[in-house]
């Protein structure tokens, strides 16, 4: 399954940077993920809930942030909403889309991290 | 208490920047990587024995590469055309990453290899995500599939250089659709090359092998508007190696 793989990637990641701050733990872990980034949040929560077991990531929050896919139209410049499954062509005037403005996220934005006891 | 750490990093960057690393050696050698991407069973082998042959027969350096899950059958039927071939057993992961390839290629690829093939574990949707250094990626469906594929897989098709319609000798017997299939590729991928092939009859492998050979040459690739970097003024954070625009 492709979220297991991108789950593992996430857990990996928080872990060397829990691992590089001396954490005695993470709490969350804070991503976005776009609607063509061919990844299905909710399949990506459950496999989190896999991956971070027995890792420093263990307790840790997966809060997936949605950003929807829009593009720009370079021939009439009006925005839209590129839709699922994409519409890759302007609905104002039929033109190829040329520019992507948003919707192919998969990255990780921020991680909190638990205070080691000292 | 607990502190909060901007990472602000795509997922897959460390992937992502091995493969722009892998691209710029391979490039500095004058090998070409071409990834071959389809479902199970489209027609990815027969396909690219039809390819080496053609190749070897012009002379042109080649080598291939075949990950499966399991079984060795698809590297000894590419080892007929005569080209140096190597079979990697992916052991259940659904997909190859740049750096599974990277070690497979040390020590193996000849260095005077201008297209190096590599045909991905067949799956329509892991593999799609991960760059593997290629100059061209090739997604293949072939005709009984269904012409919906391309909606269905759309990141497959999205981010595809090329597209190849396969087993285009069986497309009458199975009342394939073919505007509805360009409808649909060129729908989630504007501007994209669609070549239909079969491997049973040899048709459509002259003209794809000239289309891999002007590539290896250096003409332009098709740019998938899918592939288009979004940045939106982000710091791209611990990735050493940024993946030029185009490349996913
Ligand atoms: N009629 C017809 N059959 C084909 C053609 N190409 C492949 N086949 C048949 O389709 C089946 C699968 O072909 P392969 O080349 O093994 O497909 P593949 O994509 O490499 O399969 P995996 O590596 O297992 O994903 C075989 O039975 C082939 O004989 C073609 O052009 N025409
Ligand atoms: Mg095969
Ligand atoms: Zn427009």
């Amino acid at each position: 399954m492709h979220e297991l793989s991108i789950a593992t990637a996430i857990v990996e990641r928080a872990t060397e940077l829990a691992r590089r701050h001396d954490a005695a733990g993470v709490e969350a872990v804070r991503v976005r993920v776009g609607e063509m980034s061919g990844v299905v949040p909710d399949a990506l929560r459950f496999s989190f809930e896999v991956a971070r077991e027995g890792t420093v990531v263990e307790a840790a929050r997966l809060v997936v942030e949605e950003v929807p896919a829009r593009a720009r139209c370079a021939a009439c410049e009006k925005e839209f909403a590129v839709g699922t499954p994409p519409f890759l062509w302007c609905p104002h005037c039929d033109s190829p889309t040329t520019r992507l403005l948003s919707g192919r996220e998969l990255e990780i934005t921020v991680i909190e991290l638990a205070e080691a006891t000292a | 208490m607990c502190r909060v750490i901007d990472v602000r990093q795509a997922v897959l960057a460390r992937n992502d920047a091995l493969a722009g690393a892998l691209r710029k050696e391979l490039a500095s050698r004058r090998t070409t990587v071409v990834n071959l991407l389809s479902s199970p069973g489209s027609g990815k082998t027969a396909l690219l024995e039809r390819v080496l042959a053609a190749l070897v027969e012009r002379g042109v350096p080649v080598a291939a590469l075949t990950a499966d899950l399991a079984t060795e059958n698809d590297a000894r039927r590419l080892a007929r055309s005569g080209a140096p071939v190597k079979q990697v057993l992916t052991g259940g992961l659904c997909h190859l990453e740049a750096a599974q390839l990277r070690g497979h290629l040390r020590g193996w690829l000849p260095a005077d290899t201008r297209v190096l093939f590599v045909e991905n574990v067949g799956n329509l949707v892991c593999p799609a995500a991960y760059d593997l250094g290629e100059t061209l990626r090739v997604t293949l469906m072939s005709v009984t599939e269904g012409e919906d594929k391309p909606l269905k897989y759309p990141m497959a098709f999205g981010l595809a250089h090329l597209v190849v319609l396969t087993k285009n000798d069986i497309a009458d017997a199975v009342d394939f659709d073919r505007p509805a299939f360009t409808g649909n590729v060129v729908r989630v991928n504007p501007g994209v090359g669609i070549v239909p092939t079969s491997a049973r009859t040899g048709a459509g492998v002259d003209g794809l092998v000239e289309r891999i050979l002007a590539v290896a040459e250096g003409a332009a690739v098709h740019r998938p508007v899918m592939a288009g970097r979004v940045r939106e003024g982000r710091l791209l954070q611990d990735a050493p190696d940024d993946v030029p625009a185009g490349q996913r």
